[in-house]
Order: structure tokens, then sequence, then C-alpha cells
């Protein structure tokens, strides 16, 4: 099921949560709605699923308008960060719900509906705990008897929002790679939101970045990653080093650091460079910096410095290189790429 | 050979046997007042009623206990208690959904007229409503010209005893209801159920054991009810006398053996009620 977002619009009184987005999502794809707290990920999702309607603009499921119909009309699966399990039913009847509610007409027969409960348990890995209530689950549990109830009534979409947010580091990690698992067993266009961007970047076939209420840049994981498309995306996806300077005559300066700037209009940049775009230069080339702690992640040095105007600069790169580097001592460094964006004025 | 066995095994403090260590102090002291004030204020006079009846013998405290005014008195008692903690169930439960879950002008005022019933002394609240529910009251004037006679009749005390219980029910459940999650109601609806079946199936369900609360609490307060109810009932014996106004009686006519057996039997019943109500109740939460 494609969905397409068309010039949507959302406020909540008089704050914008949503502004003016507009989105592709592809069938079949895994698509993650990335971002910081605030910046309308949540809302968004909420709008795809019908649980929140849009004040402008268009929600369509393949084609057909669906901005303001009911959500139980969409045939979406949503999955709570909060599990928001019913509490008083067991797991198979949790799981059971969507086809318990269905017209008599519609309604799969009782051998039904129970064979698929077990096929999805199964699936999600709880098979024989269906008659346990949700207080007898762990949190991931919880969440997996979550993924398998909206997924029983074989939505068009699944959506989930921060789905692994209340879950510890193990079981996160464990879960992503299970949703990973059943998305391609089941096929099922899938859009989750997180602010988790190594998350975002492990799981998702493309990612959205969202801002403000504005989607800054929608891509494959890599291509967000290498080639960021505003400063902010360059900021908040994967690590870097933010360096404040001008750009004249081609060239960008801060300091005592310069980096080719083609095509980047003179003024007020700033320049973001990734730890691992720094590499140990030989004497002469490059800038010189004062380490201030080294720390071994197997082959990889993490060297902290700091520049002589109080600048700190972060480089990551072989250990081999580090040359006999220590804490306190000098080290000279080399920029590989850099990122640069003019400072918008205002 | 180390020092340590050649020296004899240090005796520690002994654990006393049903002593549990616990983080959380304090389980001694509060069970000692618990049971030190439970036996002071509910136990011992509890008792007394049933020594004061034992002194009547098993054929007399029969003969007082289920004497038909008192069998009468005690359907009464126990049948009016029970449909006004249903009418208040009922309506309880839509009072506080209204004042949960909406904002409208006058919630405040609605909310402190809720607990009226617990300010308000009995008998002013019996008075008012014995006037207004009279075939010559607003109320009364007009259900009477529909052949409906509430004041001075059955009707007349589950009539009170809704109003003496409402706010149990409402207090009870509030914040219950206002704790139930959004997103469970959410989860329910993008799953395709209906509105109805959202209610039915998921808020019900989850309000019931507090609801029970409210119930018994409701109902235990019906039985015991004695201020409001005499002013409006009537008291014909055999027929609008409720059990407690009996006991009244046979006390000003000096029979406190005989009143104490009626109110052994009353003590009884009532245990047995809420015994079983909150055996439902536990069953309603063997989910949590």
């Amino acid at each position: 099921m494609t969905i397409t977002i068309r010039a949507v619009d959302k406020r909540f009184g008089r704050y914008p949560a949503l502004n003016n987005i507009g989105l592709e999502v592809r069938d079949g794809e895994l698509l993650a709605l990335l971002g910081p707290s605030g910046s309308g990920k949540t809302t968004l999702l909420r709008v795809i699923a019908g649980l929140e309607f849009p004040e402008a603009g268009q929600v369509l499921f393949g084609g057909q308008d669906v901005t303001y119909a009911h959500a139980a009309a969409r045939q979406v699966g949503f999955v709570f960060q909060q599990y928001a399990l019913f509490k008083h039913m067991t797991v198979a009847k949790n799981v059971a719900f969507g086809l318990d509610v269905r017209k008599a007409a519609d309604r799969p027969s009782k051998a039904d509906i129970a064979a698929r409960v077990a096929e999805l348990l199964k699936l999600v890995e709880l098979d024989g705990l269906g008659g346990r209530f949700p207080s007898q689950l762990s949190g991931g549990q919880r969440q997996r008897v979550a993924l398998a109830r909206a997924l029983a009534v074989s939505p068009q979409v699944l959506l989930l929002d921060e789905p692994f947010g209340a879950l510890d580091a193990t079981v996160r990690k464990s879960l992503r790679r299970e949703l990973r698992r059943i998305h391609d067993a089941t096929g099922v266009t899938t859009i989750f939101v997180t602010h988790d961007q190594e998350e975002a970047l492990e799981l998702a076939d493309r990612v959205a970045i969202l801002n403000k209420g504005q989607i800054e840049q929608v891509g494959a994981p890599q291509e967000v990653h290498d080639n960021p498309a505003s400063a902010f995306v360059c900021g908040f996806v994967g690590e870097a080093n933010r360096l404040v300077g001008e750009v004249t005559q081609g060239r960008f300066r801060s300091g005592a650091i310069q980096v080719p700037a083609p095509g980047v209009a003179p003024g007020a940049a700033s320049a973001y460079i990734r730890p691992y775009d720094i590499v140990a230069g030989a004497p002469g080339e490059g800038f010189e910096a004062t380490v201030r702690r080294i720390v071994l992640h197997g082959p990889v040095a993490r060297v902290e410095t700091v520049l002589d105007g109080g600048q700190p600069i972060e480089a990551s790169f072989a250990r081999e290189d580090l040359n006999g580097a220590v804490q306190g001592g000098r080290v000279t460094l080399k920029i590989k790429q850099a990122h640069l964006f003019p400072v918008v004025q205002g | 050979m180390s020092v340590q066995s050649v020296l004899p095994a240090v005796a520690g403090p002994r654990r006393p046997l049903l002593r549990r260590r616990s983080a959380i102090p304090g389980f001694g002291l509060t069970m000692g007042l618990t049971l030190t004030i439970l036996s002071l204020v509910v136990l011992a006079p509890l008792s007394a009623v049933a020594f004061k009846a034992a002194g009547l013998g098993w054929s007399d405290f029969l003969a007082a206990g289920f004497s038909q005014r008192a069998l009468n008195a005690y359907r009464l008692s126990f049948g009016a208690a029970l449909i006004a903690a249903g009418v208040n169930g009922v309506f309880g439960l839509a009072t506080v959904w209204a004042i949960v879950r909406y904002r409208f002008p006058g919630k405040t005022l609605l909310n402190a007229l809720i607990d009226l019933p617990f300010a308000l002394p009995t008998a002013v609240a019996g008075i008012a409503l014995a006037t207004l529910y009279s075939s010559k009251g607003w109320v009364g004037a007009a259900l009477a010209h529909a052949g409906i006679k509430v004041a001075y009749t059955p009707v007349g005390v589950v009539i009170a005893l809704t109003f003496i219980g409402l706010p149990f029910v409402v207090r009870t459940l509030e914040p219950v209801v206002r704790d139930l999650a959004m997103d469970v109601e959410e989860a329910a609806a993008s799953l395709g159920a209906r509105r109805v079946q959202i209610l039915g199936r998921v808020i019900l369900p989850a309000l019931v054991p507090a609801w029970l609360t409210g119930f018994a609490l409701a109902f235990a307060r019906g039985v015991g009810e004695y201020g409001s109810v005499i002013f409006i009932a009537g008291n014909m014996p055999f027929k609008s006398e409720i059990a407690p106004l009996l006991i009244v009686i046979q006390l000003e006519q000096f029979q406190y053996r005989e009143a104490a057996a009626i109110a052994v039997v009353m003590l009884a019943a009532s245990f047995l009620l809420l015994f079983v109500i909150n055996a439902i109740q536990a069953w309603a939460r063997r989910y949590s």
C-alpha cells in the first residue's frame, strides 16, 4: 500500500505541529520517521492512523483519500509506546480483539480466529503464552503482544510509535531485529517513529527526518548520513564537530582550520565534520591541536582534542595512526571531508 | 587446620518466625495499630451486641430476630439498599463520565453538589425529600396525577437511599475513570472496534472492580441508613418499616435483647453480602 501525504498542516492551539508536510511512502517499505521530541513525528504518524485529523492537506492510501476517514475504517495496525494492551484480557484475547469485534458476517469462525492467534503468537515468538494476562509478561513480551494484535487484522499499513522506547537497551536491540524479520515475512508497509538515529539507520529502508514540523530530508540511511540536505540533518544523524566560520574565495575558514568550499556562497557558514573524516596528518599539513583524552575502542582511537582558540575537535581514526600521541601532547590532524551550510540570517 | 574450624559456631540472633525482612519498615507498627483500633472501635461493640442477643436463648432469639415483622423489615432494608445502589451504579457512572471526560460550565458547582449528601444532616435530607415527594409536594403532586405514590411507601425508601449513596459510587469511580489510558481506547478504535464495543469490551471491564467497591459502599450505607429514611418511609409495620427503625422501636420498649437479636441478623446478612461482593471483586481483579 502506497501512502501519499500532501501538504498536511496540523496545529495544536496556536502551536504548529505539522507544517506543509509532503511524503510518499512506497509499497512494502519500512520507513522511519526520525526527529527530536516536538518535531511532529508522532503527530504525523497519528494523522496517518486516523487518530488525529489535519487542518489542511490530504492523506491518500493507494490513491484513495482517507484524510478524514475514521481509524477503524483505515485498516491500519497501530503499536503504542506504552503497549496499550487490554489488561483484563488474556494475551490470546488481546490478539484476537480486532477479529472478535468484526460484524458477524465478516468475522472468521472461532476455530479460524484461534488458528490465526496461534500463528501470530508463533510469529512473535510467544507460542504457549496465550493464556497469560499482560501483567504476567515482561515489557518486551508485552510489546510483542501489541505487535501481534496489530498484525491480526492483516492491516494494509503497520504504524509504530516509538515501539522500543520503554524497553531496556538489550531488549530493544533484539526486538529491533525481530521487527525487521517480521516486516520481511509479512511484507506490510511499515512506518515507525523514533528519536534514536541508530535505530532508524539500522532498521529502516528509508528515513524521513523531521524538525519543527517539517521534513528536512527523506532518503536511504546511507544517503542521509553521507549527503545531509541541511545543517540540522547533519547534526542530528551521525556525530559531527560543528565549526562556525566564514566562506571567502571558495574556502571555509574558522581559526586555524581551512577547508575548500566549492559552490558555497560567500558569507557566514557552519561546517560539520564527522570525527571519522578527520585523520592524523603529517607535520606541516592540516592543523595542530592539544590532546585532551584518548579512548580506544578496539582498533579505533577516539581522540578528543582542543584547538588553541578553545574549540573542541573530536577525531576518530585507526589506532596505529596515533603516532605516539599522548594526553596533553600535540597532534596534527587533517580534514578529509566537511559538510558546509551557509548560516541563514534572521 | 584453619583457625575458624576450631572455634565453635557463634549463635547469631534468632530470626522471629513470623517476621520476614522487608525493605519497607513499619509492618509491626501499622499492623499493631490496625488490630488495636479495629478491636476497640469495631469488634468490641459488635461482640457486645452478640452477647446481648445471646442472653435471649435460641428459641427467643429466633422469635425476635425472625418474626414476620422483622423479616419484612429486612426485606425492605436490604432490597431498597440493593435497588438504590444499583440505581447509583448506573447514574453514578454516567455522572463520573461527564465530570471526568468533558468540560462544561458549572462543572465545579456540580462537583460540589455531588458531595452534599455526605455533609447534609440526614434528617434534613429526609424531611426535604418527604416534602418534595408527598402528594402535595412539587414532584409528588405531578407523580400523584400519574397515579404513582412515592412518599410513605417503599419507593420513597429507595429514593432516600439513592440520595444518600450517590457520592460513594461517584467518588470511588472518579480516580479510576481519570486514570483510564486514552491509548487503550485508540488501540481498540484502530483495530476496528465501534464506540459501543469499546465501551462494552474495553472501558467497562476495566471499571468493574472500582464500580463494585462503589456499589458495596453505597449498599452498606443504605442498609444502615436511618435518619433520612424514617421521614419519607411512612414507617408502617410490615409495609414501609426499615430494620434499623424496628431496632429503635424495640429499644424504646426496653426490649434490649430483642433489639440486639435483630441487629445480629442484620450484621450477619450485611457481612455475608459484603463478603460476596468482595469475592466477586477479587475475581474481577484476577488479571492484575
